[in-house]
């Protein structure tokens, strides 16, 4: 599956996402201002930081939601900020899930998971569904696919969102504050997927305010703040020893 | 009014048919192009967006009868005059170009706002996946959007019906030109022009119970 398409830059099959001075505005209100990031094969990193520090900003990003003002990004070997770039082969490869869950509401359950996959010619409806079936096992909601989004709690919508992201097979999966719409006892079931995910090799970038699940999860984490990364490290260096003011002040805010 | 009725009964049903007829045609053409101008709209293009507003903008500013004069009137003169002498068209050719023009622009933003009431969070999730935007658009927005859209549709397809009473200006034999007639026939002003009332009446009742109808099992179903 890494394979399913010829990269056009530089290989280092480590490195899956590379991320050179990227600059973003939005007019003109700067929200990222210089940021450069690596994130190696099976790396989970945790982008912290106060609302309106960037970090959704830098997800979006790294699969083009947002256009890059300046400077390079890198995925899996593909330049996503050179407009010669396929960039709709690169998603198939990058699974996003949103703060909202963005289901699509006027299809089942099923008929979410194989859209893109029948449609892109990735699979046979057969195989799509096959597969479907089996990632709604993994994520414990075998008995919803032919349910529509809007018979579903937040929690089980948004471990639908992350079966369909899975679906595509793809090497990296992106989290857009996951957590942050649902009802405080469905974090766990949703955390409780992306744990697994996790332990199973899967590169992921998560921004989140669940400190507890960066504690646990994360390889790296990462605190922004005003459009920079402010400091990064280990759970334990950055949560339980942060050195730059900033990360303190905000720590203190959220333990 | 009876004898009315008698006389020129089938006079009558065959120029509501054709009344139907137009509002149809019109309205399906309308439909294609309220399509092509409504999606000019929403995407990001300035380009499309500016065809697509001045489109709208000249046609809602002009009143159908001036349309329709236009069309039925003026472009023939001005297709003879660079040379075309024999170029004329029929009430009915200019009825329905400039019914379907009138119609597609208020059906271009029914589409646009229909379009737009979709959650951007639709479009994002469809681009994640690879789709492209016209995939995402087709698959994706629009299903969503046709079912806030069926409403507005539904009292545009009667506004329209409507309309064509002022085709009968150039000529084109529709119901109210067909009232014209008897009237000249007659003289019976009052008779006539109850009956023509109430046949409009009955068949736009009709459809809005009809409508009503699609529109609760559009919005029962999924």
């Amino acid at each position: 599956m890494a394979d399913k398409h010829q990269k056009v830059t530089f290989t280092d099959t480590s490195c899956k996402i590379h991320v050179t001075n990227l600059k973003k505005n939005f007019g003109k209100l700067e929200v990222l201002k210089d940021i450069n990031l690596d994130v190696s094969e099976g790396e989970v990193v945790v982008l912290l930081g106060p609302s309106g520090s960037g970090k959704s900003t830098l997800l979006r990003c790294l699969n083009q939601l947002e256009t890059a003002t300046g400077g390079q990004i890198i995925v899996d070997g593909h330049d996503v900020t050179d407009k010669h770039t396929d960039i709709n082969k690169v998603r198939e490869n990058i699974g996003m899930v949103f703060q909202h869950f963005n289901l699509f509401n006027h299809l089942t359950v099923m008929d979410n998971m194989t859209l893109a996959p029948v449609h892109l010619k990735l699979a046979t409806k057969e195989e799509a569904r096959q597969r479907a079936e089996q990632l709604l096992k993994r994520v414990g909601l075998e008995d919803k696919a032919e349910a529509y989004p809007s018979q579903l709690s937040g929690g089980q919508k948004q471990r639908v969102a992350i079966a369909r992201a899975l679906a595509m097979k793809p090497d990296i999966m992106l989290f857009d504050e996951p957590t942050s719409a649902l009802d405080p006892e469905m974090v766990g079931e949703v955390l409780a997927v992306m744990k697994e995910l996790a332990r199973e090799g899967m590169t992921m970038v998560v921004v989140t305010h669940e400190i507890g699940f960066a504690r646990e999860v994360a390889d790296r984490v990462i605190f922004m703040e005003g459009g920079y990364i402010v400091e990064q490290g280990s759970p334990e260096e950055l949560i339980l020893h942060p050195k730059e003011p900033r990360t303190i002040d905000f720590l203190s805010k959220v333990l | 009014m009876i004898s009315i009725v008698q006389v020129y009964g089938s006079m009558l049903l065959t120029a509501l048919g054709r009344t139907l007829l137009m509002t149809v045609l019109s309205l399906v053409f309308a439909m294609v192009i309220g399509m092509i101008f409504g999606l000019m709209n929403v995407g990001h293009n300035r380009i499309f967006n500016c065809i697509g507003t001045v489109y709208v903008d000249a046609v809602r500013g002009v009143p159908l009868i001036v349309l329709a004069y236009f069309i039925y009137f003026g472009v023939p003169a001005g297709v003879q005059g660079i040379g075309f002498a024999g170029f004329r068209l029929s009430g009915f050719q200019a009825g329905f170009i400039a019914l379907s023009m009138n119609c597609g622009a208020y059906m271009a933003e029914i589409i646009r706002a229909g379009i737009e009431s979709v959650d951007r969070g639709q479009m994002e999730a469809g681009r994640s996946l690879g789709l492209s935007y016209g995939a995402c658009m087709a698959l994706i927005v629009v299903p969503q959007a046709v079912r806030t859209m069926i409403p507005s549709i539904i009292n545009q397809f009667i506004i329209t019906l409507k309309d064509t009473s002022i085709l009968s200006v150039i000529g084109f034999p529709e119901l109210t030109n067909v009232g014209k007639t008897i009237m000249g026939n007659t003289f019976k002003n009052l008779q006539t022009w109850a009956i023509i009332g109430i046949m409009y009446m009955i068949v736009i009742t009709t459809l809005s119970k009809i409508a009503k109808r699609i529109e609760r099992r559009v919005n029962r179903g999924r």
